[in-house]
């Protein structure tokens, strides 16, 4: 079918509201879940599921948080993989210490341990902005990455933080395989770009951007910066609670907090920016190139060099991986702000009004 | 016309604002009458924009009250100034740039839209209805300002003149008792500048909305404007209907006869 919206009159607002309001997107919508909930898990085999879509879910998730707090409401983070770590070990915690605790509402409390968390570290957002803010909340990450550390209580007093679980279920649903577990983190990161999506488009993700583009104006007309930018935070910080909640749960079964370092937090700031600021789907486009990124390199890379005759040994593979990174980041910084989700726009745009140019 | 110039509804009582050396408004009186269009004139650096700002709690004076339908306050702030009904547009277009002009449009309607966060992450209840009762009155306002072929456009790409008119449509989203306009003609060509005319008196006479008006534009002033207050260099020197105003020895040496 060509990709038009001619003919397609909205009769009502709620019509013209909807989540995707061409009808084309709605069936591409609704082929890809039915291929995300059907076919892959048919199609895809162990090695698959670790490596590359678990991951990428997860990650989609926390980018999904980072780009409500930094593509929405224009506030720099620096301690996302801290909000992270903040709800996977209060969720480790309300796990292991509350006899019968469902996995379900472990991860929910979590998320919203770490929402509050992340009001308490936004609060820096009310009076510096940019890289002030960006130190802030670097302090966050320094702070957080402590205290699982050191402070025993957090992690039941196991060892230099390390924790794990096991017997995982939802509802009388085992997650054991690596489809179950899939499934379970795709379901979950659907219902939550649902709800980043009806907050972005209501009155709430208004008023973040609002704030974002010009806060005087905002202010003016009423909204007030501090529920707009703590509400903000606190979002965010729900997704990246549950996000790290499901890292530690469900991917990695036992971790320590290194799985939420510094590194983490540029990761998932880098796929925001290379996916698209501002943009739901940029999120997901984010996550999987940086996903898939160095296992694509670390396969093409010694083949490249094969057909040349020089051997690119591992290190120089992952030194290589850093470099295409930084380009990247810069290129997108430069050319392209919006990131991917805008390239792709363009491109149906084009497709919208092709083969007309005009 | 339809509207009665009522009883003061703003009145200013000896402000001064100072930047560090800089004074910018100097023992300023005067008061806004309901329903009257009330125009501020004078040369560039003459306080007029400073006088908005205090209106509406942008800036803070160091001196004089602001007293708003007979209730007192030194200060103003913006929050507090848009719950009292006050709108503003600016002198350099302030919009969202990264939105649509309809969700620029929506956000005016911001302190109306009372459901909670969680009603509008789930869709549910009052933030959908809301939703679509609030874009019933900004699609009015759309079609009162004629700017319904760019509803979905975002507003960075639209030429200056539209952006202008978009500025002052998220204004009239709050369906504001004061309007406060600074400069919302400047740097229009001539049809502009009629449609913006027709457009201000429009707002006045149908939505009987007071209106506090920036402008340069000496022959605009004088049709549109019921009342006019004339600053140089932060003092006030003129005061009265656009014939007073336009006869004051003063003024002419001090604006007019500069300009001219
Ligand atoms: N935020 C500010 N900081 C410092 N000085 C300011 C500020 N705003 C206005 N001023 C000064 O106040 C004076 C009046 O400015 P303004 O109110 O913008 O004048 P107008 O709108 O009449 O052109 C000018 O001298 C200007 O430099
Ligand atoms: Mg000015």
């Amino acid at each position: 079918m060509i990709y038009r919206e001619n003919g397609q009159f909205k009769t009502s607002y709620a019509a013209d509201q909807q989540i995707f309001p061409i009808l084309q997107d709605r069936w591409a919508i609704l082929g890809i879940l039915a291929f995300a909930f059907i076919a892959v898990p048919l199609l895809a085999d162990e090695y698959l599921f670790r490596a590359i879509l678990i991951p990428f879910l997860i990650l989609s998730l926390a980018a999904l948080g980072v780009n409500l707090l930094v593509g929405y409401c224009g506030q720099i983070t620096l301690g996302a993989g801290a909000f992270m770590a903040v709800g996977a070990y209060a969720a480790y915690n309300f796990f292991v210490r509350v006899d019968d605790m469902p996995l379900l509402a472990a991860l929910l409390l979590g998320g919203a341990t770490s929402a509050a968390v992340g009001v308490v570290f936004g609060v820096p957002s009310l009076r510096v902005r940019g890289l002030y803010l960006a130190v802030a909340t670097l302090a966050a990450q320094f702070f957080w990455d402590w205290a699982f550390l050191r402070i025993k209580w957090f992690t039941n007093d196991s060892s230099s933080g390390s924790v794990s679980v096991s017997n995982l279920s939802v509802f009388g649903w085992d997650l054991k395989s690596p489809t179950d577990v899939y499934l379970f983190c795709l379901a979950v990161l659907v219902v939550f770009a649902l709800l980043a999506k009806n907050m972005t488009r209501g009155a709430i993700g208004r008023q973040w951007m609002a704030i974002r583009d010009m806060d005087v104006a905002a202010e003016v007309i009423g909204i007030r910066p501090m529920y707009a930018k703590l509400s903000a935070f606190a979002v965010s910080s729900f997704f990246l609670g549950v996000a790290g909640g499901l890292w530690g749960f469900v991917h990695l079964g036992a971790w320590e907090p290194a799985a939420f370092s510094l590194d983490r937090s540029f990761q998932l700031l880098f796929m925001v920016i290379i996916g698209g600021l501002g943009s739901i789907m940029g999120s997901f486009f984010g996550a999987a190139f940086i996903v898939i990124l160095p296992i694509f390199l670390n396969q093409m890379l010694p083949w490249l060099g094969d057909l040349v005759g020089v051997s690119i040994s591992t290190a120089g593979v992952s030194h290589a991986e850093i470099m295409i990174f930084g380009a990247l980041i810069v290129f997108f910084l430069i050319v392209e702000p919006h990131g991917i989700a805008r390239l792709w726009s363009t491109a149906k745009e084009k497709l919208r009004l092709w083969p007309f140019p005009h | 016309m339809t509207r009665q110039i009522g009883e003061v509804i703003l009145d200013l009582q000896n402000v001064s604002l100072s930047f560090g050396g800089v004074n910018a408004l100097t023992d300023i009186s005067f008061d806004v009458r309901e329903h009257e269009i009330r125009a501020i004139i004078g040369p560039n650096g003459a306080g007029k924009s400073s006088m908005l700002n205090v209106i509406n709690g942008v800036y803070r004076p160091q001196a004089g009250e602001i007293i708003l339908r007979g209730e007192h306050f030194r200060q103003m702030n913006p929050y507090k100034a848009a719950c009292a009904g006050i709108a503003r547009t600016f002198q350099n277009i302030a919009l969202f740039k990264g939105m649509s002009v309809l969700d620029n449009i929506m956000t005016g309607r911001n302190l109306k839209m009372k459901a909670n966060i969680f009603q509008q992450a789930f869709w549910m209840g009052a933030a959908r209805r809301e939703e679509l009762e609030h874009r019933a009155k900004v699609e009015e306002i759309i079609d009162f300002l004629e700017i319904q072929h760019i509803r979905k456009t975002p507003v960075g790409r639209l030429p200056y003149g539209l952006q202008k008119r978009v500025d002052l449509a998220r204004a009239l989203a709050m369906e504001p008792q004061i309007l406060l306009l600074d400069e919302p003609m400047a740097g229009m060509n001539i049809e502009e500048k009629q449609d913006m005319s027709r457009f201000i008196l429009d707002v006045n006479d149908q939505m009987g909305t007071t209106i506090v008006l920036i402008e340069h534009d000496m022959g605009v002033v004088m049709d549109v404007s019921d009342r006019v207050v004339v600053l140089d260099y932060g003092k006030k020197i003129g005061d009265g209907s656009p014939d007073e105003v336009r006869g004051n020895p003063e003024v002419i040496s001090a604006y007019l006869g500069a300009s001219h």
